[in-house]
């Protein structure tokens, strides 16, 4: 007979989970592996929401496994180490992010990116290696193997440090991959969310001019004075469309609706590289011709691997970036889901998990 | 004030949007101190040539004079050229010319010149419309001509100064010219079949995708493709997921991207050189999922073009082609309209095109 939730595993653990498509999260227990010699067990201080926990409850793509928990930027302190464990001890500041195991034998596990291992598994919703259900973060705590556990640079706070280790990754990693970093280029980001504010300040470090692509002007100051972007560009504005067109290097695009490629593929330069960060439920249309007659590319990029985000913490902390966020208790997750799917939140959400999760 | 054309010159021109050739009496320029003149052997007929002489993009001017894989021998040179003899066997491609001055002229990207001026139906810098190779002669500045080996061809050798570069510029620059990568090419016309022949030589192996298994046997046995996969084979398809470092898609009709997609390994690139005139759905998912990109390309630049005709010159690459007269092209035309060629119509312009009585 299946085992339940809070009977899969030795440890009970109590979290908040989404049991239908309704995507209403309320009380959950469940359970979690005993720490193995290989593992970190992290209790949660704090827990970024991002845009896939809204997907994955709703199950808009179709492929969640209720019930579910989810969360995947994710800051603790390591109570826990195996005895294999060298990176981490007990007491340490640690991070979890969207991957929470991998083959670590492939060719991408061999090149540490275990992000496009084709047995990847997620931090939540996923099943791992031995066959159980993944819970994420929203939760009391998290037991990873080590090779998925992150050190958290001193400097960076848990709270505003804890979105990183989602959208900052994902920014990064293309930004890097796709050698969108030269100083003195300019780099367009389309969407000002959760990704978008974190290219800004990622793109500004990289030493590039950064234009914020906006559908309406009401985020300009902000991204202004606030963010450090040096100009901002509202899409329905014809004549400033039309006076851009041709002279952006790169463009992040992280809108995650579906939207109009040719306006943004016009913005580029020859050889423009757009890397599509969002996931819209449908496909987008792609304009051929001005692909075609500028060489222009359209990417995508997946998070990236743990020495990568490894790399992405230490970058950020030397830079001083966080994000911006709004920090609100575990009980209060839902109407923060309801304004997330508004893009009601400047510009992420992080839940203050040691402080607001209680048991019932 | 349009500057005065002094030489006469004969060719065929459409005069209207159904896109009927006729016979067409006009001028060209003196040749200037930096220009080289020759007379047309042979020109191919590329698609963008049914589609401009059609009006299907919206800015042809009439009279248009098509053609833009022109073949010939060297008649007269300007005082100023130093790369050409007057007997020298040459070509020109799609550019006749660009600002010289802007980051793509001096990346030797003069296809990416936002002023490049086509071979044809394009204003010159002089105000002049330019006219292509279905004429007699034509008279082209140096930095725009390519020289063509002397073991190629001529006739076959036509086609390359589109077709070829077309699908050598992106697998250079996009990394997909090392030998043991595994490309796909998407149909086989004009561009697919010059793309096989290309990655045998760079030492790639080689699938072609195709609708349908008619051309498996031509794909494998005669241009020398390793594998054949029928895009409509679901079982065929779902084998090859993930097997292919890059795809060259000619395909010029709207056609799904999500199964080529899935065909590419992780990193793959999927390069588009047809240009359908209508968006394609793009997947954004499975791009993000694999770290994969779709890319455009159009032609390739001056010194690109001679790199790629001589590589076609050290391996004997040629089109395959069909030979024809000029009264035959709008015949020709209708065929082509209907793929109905192996693989690309060359107009033997020296021995058939007639000056209008």
């Amino acid at each position: 007979m299946a085992k339940s939730p809070e009977t899969e595993h030795p440890n009970k653990v109590f979290g908040w989970g989404a049991r239908d498509k309704s995507g209403v999260l309320s009380p959950f227990h469940f359970s979690r592996r005993d720490n193995g010699e290989n593992d970190v067990t992290v209790k949660i201080l704090f827990c970024g929401v991002c845009h896939t926990d809204l997907h994955t409850i709703k199950n808009d793509w179709g492929y969640t496994y209720y019930p579910v928990v989810p969360g995947h930027e994710i800051v603790g302190i390591a109570t826990k180490v195996g005895k294999n464990v060298t990176k981490f001890k007990e007491g340490d500041r640690v991070g979890v992010g969207v991957i929470a195991g991998s083959c670590q034998s492939c060719e991408s596990c061999d090149q540490d990116l275990e992000n496009y291992c084709p047995q990847m598994s997620f931090t939540y919703n996923a099943i791992a290696s031995d066959g159980t259900k993944n819970y994420g973060g929203y939760s009391e705590n998290i037991v990873v193997d080590q090779r998925f556990v992150l050190r958290f640079p001193e400097n960076l706070p848990s709270d505003s440090g804890a979105p990183l280790l989602c959208a900052g990754i994902t920014v990064y990693s293309p930004m890097k991959y796709y050698g969108m970093t030269e100083a003195g280029k300019h780099l367009g980001v389309a969407g000002l969310g959760g990704l978008g504010h974190v290219a800004v300040k990622i793109g500004k470090a990289f030493g590039l001019k950064v234009t914020v692509i906006s559908s309406s002007s009401k985020k300009e100051e902000e991204a202004i004075t606030h963010l450090g972007a040096d100009s901002f560009l509202v899409t329905t504005d014809p004549q400033k469309m039309k006076a851009a067109i041709g002279t952006m290097d790169y463009i992040i695009d992280t809108i995650s609706a579906v939207h109009a490629l040719y306006p943004l593929l016009g913005l580029l330069k020859v050889n423009g590289k757009l890397i599509a960060l969002g996931l819209p439920e449908k496909p987008l249309e792609l304009p051929m011709f001005p692909l075609v007659l500028g060489r222009k590319m359209v990417g995508g990029s997946d998070v990236g691997g743990l020495k990568e985000t490894q790399e992405m913490l230490d970058f950020c902390a030397k830079h001083n970036i966080t994000a911006d966020i709004e920090l609100i208790k575990m009980d209060e997750i839902n109407s923060a889901m309801e304004r997330l799917a508004k893009s009601d939140v400047r510009y992420r959400f992080v839940i203050d998990v040691a402080n607001s999760l209680s048991p019932p | 004030m349009g500057k005065v054309l002094e030489k006469e010159a004969f060719g065929l021109a459409a005069k209207d949007e159904s896109g009927i050739l006729s016979p067409f009496s006009f001028s060209r320029r003196e040749t200037g101190e930096k220009d080289v003149r020759f007379k047309v052997l042979f020109c191919g007929i590329c698609h963008t040539d049914l589609s401009m002489a059609k009006n299907e993009w919206g800015f042809t001017t009439y009279p248009l004079v098509p053609g833009h894989e022109i073949v010939g021998v060297v008649t007269e040179v300007g005082a100023k050229v130093t790369k050409f003899n007057a007997g020298d066997k040459v070509g020109v491609g799609y550019m006749a010319g660009s600002c010289r001055s802007c980051d793509s002229c001096s990346d030797g990207e003069e296809n990416y010149c936002p002023k490049m001026v086509l071979t044809s139906g394009a204003k010159d810098f002089d105000d002049t419309m330019t006219h292509g190779g279905y004429s007699d002669h034509m008279v082209c500045a140096e930095d725009f001509i390519i020289r063509i080996p002397d073991n190629l061809p001529l006739d076959g050798a036509a086609p390359l100064l589109c077709a070829g570069v077309t699908v050598y510029s992106p697998m250079k620059y996009h990394g997909l010219d090392k030998p043991g990568m595994h490309i796909g090419v998407v149909g086989l016309g004009g561009l697919g079949h010059v793309a096989v022949k290309f990655a045998k030589a760079m030492g790639n192996k080689v699938t072609v995708i195709s609708t349908s298994e008619r051309k498996r046997d031509e794909a494998v046995n005669r241009l020398g493709a390793d594998a054949f996969l029928v895009s409509r084979d679901p079982k065929q398809m779902e084998d090859a997921m993930g097997t292919m470092d890059g795809i060259i898609d000619t395909v010029s009709a709207t056609h799904p991207l999500l199964p080529l997609i899935g065909l590419l390994k992780n990193k793959g690139k999927l390069v588009m050189v047809g240009a359908p005139a209508e968006p394609l759905e793009l997947p954004v998912m499975p791009l993000i999922f694999g770290r994969k990109m779709v890319v455009g390309s159009m032609v390739g630049g001056i010194k690109e073009t001679q790199e790629m005709v001589d590589l076609a010159g050290k391996h004997n690459i040629t089109a395959d082609i069909e030979l024809i007269s000029a009264d035959y092209v709008n015949t020709a035309m209708e065929r082509l309209a209907k793929a109905d060629v192996k693989y690309r119509f060359v107009i033997d312009v020296a021995n058939t095109m007639k000056p209008t009585s």
